[in-house]
């Protein structure tokens, strides 16, 4: 593309993409016409949480929380107290007085935990000198509980109160992901196993016992979601996803992605050739109860609950590995990646002279529930009219590094966050554009005339 | 009375027709007219006269020689050309200037200083093709005849449009610096008179001594030839003290005096000085003031030392250490004054105080400066100004930043020569009197307000003597005004410290009040009384005489009749000056009153004499409604003048305002010499350490002038400079890659002018970049100049620009390419196309204003019209409204997809920049709009 610029050098293929992404300059379905960058971190920025309709706290390695108004991108709040990188950020929201109020809940490298109140930036609740940091964070908010997951799980009520703790056995990484799961139960994703506990509830006292191992996973587990309330599914390293009956903790449905390497295309064998793990490494799930949406290595994978079919796939999504995804809607969804950038997908019918992929393409094995010790698994040829495609329909450029997440406010805008250590909002110029108008005529009338 | 054959008619040719205006024309400014000078070719004026440029002219009607020129502005002989100085000094100094009374009016005993107005004059000489605006002023000099010598300053144009039409800004520039020269003047006067005081004051006591001896040596009963004649000597001393004494008192009083004069307008801070120094001289001529007690005091003292001498000598001995200043000694008077030819008469510098003079010089120059150019230029910067005053909501767009405001206040300031311009400007700041329809015009008529200078000074003169209310008990002269001002004073609680500025806004608002009040109408509907006067005035009828000045100092002014009334005025101002504060003083009239017989007299005579002083002060009650009915009537014909023979006579703001641009511009021209030919950089943000040549400074006028030719250049060279430009209205950043360079330097430069809303110092232009940019970048800088190079560096360049592909357009300086949306456009055909005729870079200039700045107006219609936005009623989708705007755009504004974008950016930068002071937030970062298209590469 800029074969022009550099004055008739040989353009190097890294800068090259695949054809089949780039989807060139015009984007008509891409709203996001306006950006505003915010600046305020002076790391990589790793966390993004929604607060409200209007507000998002963002963390990240500078130990730094900060709020921001999504409307108008003015920082809000500066929530400093942490030393070190934030490792776990959630909203605490607590219900139980009239007005509901929602605090965010942190944890750090540096061995603590804190309650902030976003709207006036104080610290509220802290403690310090934990055992080990926390990794990951729950909030139980009909138990008024919450609980933190570590080289230990701790439960805490609602004032930083410590209820119980369960030290867990051999662990070397820790938990790594909690979910909820339906009769008090909570789901710990421990490198390759999930431990299932139970959280008794008496009237002074809250104890936890750990009633269940699963350990189907051949790799460790790298997420764990909440489906729906009879699902849950996790995904390991080596591409295995699993949907589990949230009750009986039972194997609905096992897949195990692969691409294979042999069906590589004649482009770019470097690329493709290296079986690296992370290559299909489970990074990131994301469901709306009907589809999972899985980010493989650099692809995407979406897979249909109700049918447990896959529904489409692409195996370069992106140049780099995925790191969060979002599905927008049951037909568009949005991905971003470890190549900073942000893709829009649309989930469309595939044109009658199918894709050239194969059935061999990814391997698929189909599980009953009770036959997962058998032997070798079958493989099944995918029925191609059921497969749809996915195809990008935009793309926002503007991190200069890996963009770590993004949390969606609707037509309100996108925020993402990168390793750049900027936040850009993405906005909808003509909807900010008639806003603007809006307030200008408001202002006039204020004013009473010019 | 003017003796000159052609004065040149001074008629207004319309002014009553615009009464009741159109209210569905346009305003003048808008309407820019086809022809001007629709009957007469302007460059044909000047073919005859022998001089090249206009100057100016200070002629002295010398008493010795007649007429004479001193000199002119600028001094360069070469302006004037062959052109005959001194037969046009004749010419413009014919005026029988001097026709007031001097000397000795009837029924006083004293001369009296002529307070003389200043009068305008247009005096036109058609065989030399000459014209001039003649100011006429007079200077108080006490060896001249009459303590007067007329000088004259003069505009000298070849265009008698030209001056005609710049009237009211060339009376107003000219009183200011006659108001300059005269505050000096008076200042040089006033110390004059204390030197001649002094010597007649020491003539006095020798010739005394020599009489006293004379008396004891010769026969009690005898009076030789001699002593009468020494005698003689002695009174005739004694009266010049008096009359010297009461010089000193009147032009103390100078100010008290209601001007005529609508441009009177003088520094306060100066007159506020001048004043003090007077009256401390009047202080310490009180003592003198009584010779006959002075020295027979001395003598007496002398012969009998009695207990109550002890205080008296003591005192007097301070006064004669104060008086006696080391730095002058008395001289002796001869009793007969030279004759008038053989003195040498002062100069003009030493009339003035030196910085006064030079004040006034400087002044001038600058008078003589912001004219330059022909009418029609004039003309346009005028038009220019007035427009860009109506447009401020857009200006940010396109203008240079003029800082309007400024102009204004440097309009209305009144210039003062000895630095006191800052505080002067403090002080007037805040003129603007909110009065109703036109604060425009009314913000001109302010300064003029013959009252305000002299109740300001007043109450500055107040605050520095610390005398508080008891200055209202001064000498008589002082009553009229002062009790107008008390009424004023009590309805505006004074604070225990009232800081100068603060008083005299509150004044100034008080006094604008009051005006408001007597005369809504009259501003508005000029009666044709006032034209009359108006015309009396201009045609420069104002010579007053001394007699019709004294109705105007309104009883102030009586003529002490006797030696007596002289002292117990004088005493009783000098009780006032001194108020409670010095006791000493106090206490001398009590002592001497009862034990000396002549001083007895003298001070015991002064004690009554001051309660008719406190009664006057009660009795001119009916004269502040005199004053106040003044006012209006002082104002009307003002008013009147400046709708005279400006070219937009209805809307007198753009005829009176003073073309500072050329000042500005003239600064400008310095700077740019200094300064690189690369006029544009940036200062870029401090978050940038590896930001090259980052110096941040304004974009003046010159400098984008300058930069027209390099547009040119551009237009010319590159088949699509249209769509660079395109690029750069609509928003789309423009990156100029190169590596030489001062060829990107240049070509940004040149293409800066195309930036919208560039920023007051270019802050939306970076010029020169040598490391990759990130997005922040380019939010921040809309054109971009950018160093190609061949290393590691240069490849991580090159992957931000094909990063950043999509929100940028790159101009390739070196292979002349340019890479960026196709644009189809007619919008920019006119200021784009490269086989334009336009040659030079300055008309290009001028071309692209004009382009932009109707751009700008059409954008400003977009964004205010309310229905393009928002729907006229609730049944509408915001489809509809989308569809009326899509309409407006194509239909009515007759732009296409492309040029629609360039406006809509336009607007957008309006409504950002309009909403900006209401958001206040500056956390709020500033949003960068973009939209998805494809880029072409255009090719030479």
């Amino acid at each position: 593309m800029l074969r022009w610029i550099l004055g008739g050098r040989e353009a190097q293929s890294s800068v090259e993409k695949s054809p089949v992404l780039c989807i060139g300059e015009e984007q008509p379905k891409n709203w996001f016409t306006e950006l505003q960058v915010l600046k305020g971190h002076f790391d990589i920025v790793r966390f993004l949480v929604q607060i409200d309709d209007f507000r998002c706290a963002s963390a990240g390695d500078d130990g730094l929380v900060l709020v921001w108004n999504v409307e108008t991108g003015e920082r809000l709040q500066e929530l400093r107290g942490h030393s070190q990188q934030i490792t776990a950020i959630t909203t605490f929201t607590c219900s139980s007085e009239v007005t509901s109020h929602t605090s965010l809940i942190t944890a750090s490298s540096d061995r603590s935990l804190s309650l902030w109140d976003p709207d006036t930036g104080t610290r509220v609740q802290t403690i310090s000198d934990l055992q080990s940091s926390v990794k990951c964070l729950l909030v139980l908010e009909r138990l008024c509980l919450w609980v933190s997951g570590g080289e230990e799980l701790c439960v805490w009520n609602r004032d930083f109160q410590l209820q119980c703790h369960r030290q867990h056995k051999q662990s070397d990484t820790g938990i790594t992901a909690l979910i909820e799961l339906p009769k008090n139960s909570i789901g710990a994703a421990v490198d390759k196993e999930i431990v299932i506990y139970r959280l008794t509830v008496s009237d002074s006292s809250v104890s936890v016992a750990e009633i269940r191992c699963l350990s189907d996973h051949q790799d460790q587990i790298r997420a764990l979601i909440n489906v729906n309330d009879e699902l849950f599914a996790s995904g390991s390293h080596a591409g295995e996803l699993i949907l589990w009956d949230a009750i009986e903790w039972n194997i609905l449905a096992y897949e195990h992605i692969l691409w294979e390497e042999s069906q590589a295309s004649t482009q770019n064998a470097i690329r493709l050739g290296a079986s690296k793990p992370s290559e299909m490494s489970i990074q990131h799930l994301t469901t709306n109860g009907k589809l999972i949406l899985a980010a493989v290595g650099s692809g995407l994978y979406v897979y249909n609950v109700q049918t447990k079919a896959v529904v489409a796939y692409r195996k370069v999504a992106h140049d780099s590995n995925v790191l969060h995804t979002m599905l927008l809607s049951d037909s568009e969804l949005m991905s971003c990646s470890e190549d900073g950038s942000v893709r829009i997908w649309e989930i469309q019918d595939l044109p009658l002279p199918a894709e050239p992929a194969s059935a061999g393409f990814f391997g698929m094995w189909n599980f009953s529930r009770t036959n997962k010790q058998s032997g070798p698994p079958s493989k099944k040829v995918m029925d191609i009219p059921n497969i749809r495609m996915l195809e990008l329909t935009g793309d926002l450029i503007g991190h200069s590094g890996a963009v770590q997440m993004f949390v969606s406010f609707k037509e309100n805008g996108l925020v993402t966050c990168s390793t750049d250590h900027l936040l850009i909002l993405w906005k909808n110029g003509e909807r900010q554009s008639h806003l603007r108008s809006l307030a200008l005529f408001r202002k006039l009338e204020e004013k009473g005339g010019l | 009375m003017i003796g000159s054959p052609d004065v040149v008619a001074f008629t207004k040719e319309d002014e009553y027709g615009q009464a009741n205006p159109d209210p569905w024309a346009l305003p003048e400014e808008f309407s820019v007219p086809l022809h001007p000078l629709a009957d007469s070719n302007p460059w044909a004026k000047t073919s005859y006269a022998k001089f090249t440029k206009d100057f100016i002219l200070i002629s002295e009607f010398s008493e010795q020689v007649g007429p004479q020129p001193l000199l002119t502005i600028p001094e360069d002989p070469k302006v004037c050309g062959t052109f005959d100085l001194n037969y046009f000094s004749l010419r413009i100094m014919s005026v029988d200037y001097q026709a007031s009374f001097v000397g000795h009016p009837p029924g006083t005993g004293y001369p009296r200083l002529s307070f003389v107005e200043d009068s305008r004059v247009v005096l036109g000489d058609s065989k030399e093709g000459a014209f001039a605006y003649v100011h006429h002023l007079t200077l108080y000099d006490l060896e001249a005849r009459g303590f007067v010598r007329p000088f004259c300053m003069a505009y000298v144009a070849a265009d008698e449009r030209k001056i005609m039409l710049q009237f009211q800004e060339l009376s107003l520039r000219f009183s200011q610096a006659s108001e300059c020269l005269k505050a000096g003047n008076r200042r040089a006067f006033a110390k004059e008179l204390r030197r001649k005081l002094q010597d007649l004051e020491y003539t006095h006591s020798v010739l005394q001594r020599e009489e006293g001896l004379q008396r004891e040596a010769g026969p009690q009963c005898m009076y030789s030839a001699h002593a009468v004649e020494k005698a003689n000597e002695l009174a005739n001393v004694e009266k010049s003290i008096y009359e010297h004494r009461d010089l000193l008192r009147q032009i103390s009083c100078y100010h008290r005096r209601p001007r005529r004069d609508p441009h009177a307008v003088t520094c306060q801070k100066c007159m506020t000085e001048c004043l003090s120094e007077c009256e401390e001289l009047l202080d310490k001529y009180v003592k003198l003031a009584n010779p006959f007690g002075y020295s027979k005091n001395e003598e007496e003292g002398q012969g009998q030392l009695d207990d109550e001498g002890g205080d008296e000598e003591a005192d007097e001995e301070d006064d004669e250490g104060v008086k006696r200043k080391p730095s002058y000694t008395p001289q002796l008077i001869k009793a007969k004054s030279a004759k008038c030819f053989d003195k040498r008469l002062k100069t003009l510098q030493e009339l003035c105080d030196e910085t006064f003079y030079k004040a006034t010089l400087e002044l001038l120059k600058e008078t003589e400066r912001s004219f330059r150019g022909d009418l029609c230029y004039l003309h346009t910067c005028r038009l220019d100004k007035a427009l860009r005053r109506k447009q401020r909501v857009a200006n940010f767009l396109f203008e240079e930043d003029l800082g309007d405001d400024e102009d204004e206040v440097e309009t209305l300031r009144p210039f003062c020569a000895v630095n006191h311009a800052i505080d002067s400007y403090i002080l007037l700041n805040p003129p603007p009197i909110v009065l109703g329809p036109e604060p425009l015009e009314l913000d001109v008529l302010e300064p003029p307000d013959p009252l305000d200078p002299a109740s300001e000074t007043s109450h500055t003169q107040e605050s520095e003597l610390g005398l508080g209310e008891s200055h209202l008990e001064s000498s008589p002269s002082d009553q009229t005004l002062e009790t107008q001002e008390s009424s004023e004073e009590t309805k505006g609680s004074f604070s225990s410290d009232k800081s100068g500025l603060g008083q005299s806004e509150k004044q100034q608002s008080l006094t604008s009040m009051k005006s408001e009040a007597p005369d809504p109408d009259s501003d508005l509907t000029p009666d044709p009384d006032q034209n009359t006067d108006l015309e009396r005035e201009s045609s420069s009828e104002e010579m007053e005489t001394t007699a019709g000045d004294d109705e105007g100092d309104s009883g102030g002014d009586q003529t002490p009749v006797s030696l007596l009334e002289v002292v117990s005025e004088l005493q009783a101002s000098k009780e006032d000056e001194c108020g409670g504060g010095n006791d000493s003083d106090l206490l001398v009239p009590i002592d001497t009153a009862c034990c000396m017989a002549q001083e007895g007299f003298l001070y015991e005579a002064s004690a009554p004499d001051a309660m008719p002083c406190l009664l006057q002060s009660s009795h001119p009650q009916p004269s502040p409604t005199l004053v106040v009915n003044q006012e209006p009537q002082a104002l009307l014909p003002l008013q009147d003048d400046y709708t005279v023979g400006s070219p937009c006579s209805e809307s007198p703001a753009t005829g009176l305002e003073l073309p500072v641009g050329h000042l500005g511009d003239a600064v400008s021209r310095t700077s740019v010499e200094d300064g690189s030919d690369c006029t544009m950089s940036v200062s870029t943000g401090s978050d940038r350490a590896a930001s090259p040549l980052g110096y941040g400074r304004v974009v003046t006028l010159c400098q984008r002038k300058k930069a027209g030719q390099g547009a040119l250049r551009f237009v010319r060279q590159y088949p699509f400079a249209m769509q660079a430009l395109w690029c750069l209205l609509s928003g789309r950043t423009l990156v100029v890659l190169g590596a030489d360079e001062g060829r990107v330097r240049r070509l940004v430069a040149a293409l800066a002018l195309f930036v919208p809303a560039p920023g007051k110092c270019g802050e939306r232009v970076q010029a020169w970049l040598s490391c990759p940019f990130t997005l922040t970048d380019l939010q921040r800088w809309k054109l971009i100049g950018l160093q190609r190079v061949a290393s590691p560096v240069g490849s991580s360049m090159l992957y931000s620009l094909s990063r950043y592909s999509r929100y940028i357009s790159i101009l390739d300086a070196d292979q002349k390419t340019l890479r960026c949306p196709p644009y189809r456009g007619q919008l920019l055909a006119n200021i784009a196309d490269h086989r334009t005729y336009v040659r030079r870079g300055s008309t290009y200039f001028l071309h692209i204003q004009s382009t932009l700045c109707h751009l700008a107006a059409k954008a400003f219609l977009f964004t205010f019209t309310h229905h393009l936005h928002l729907p006229v009623s609730s049944t509408e989708g915001p489809e509809v409204v989308e569809g009326r705007r899509r309409c407006f755009l194509q239909e009515q504004l007759g732009l296409g997809e492309e040029d629609s974008h360039i406006l809509l950016y336009l607007s957008q930068l309006i409504t950002q920049q309009y909403l900006q002071p209401a958001a206040g937030s500056s956390a709020a970062a500033p949003c960068f709009s973009f939209d998805y298209t494809t880029s072409v590469l255009y090719k030479i």
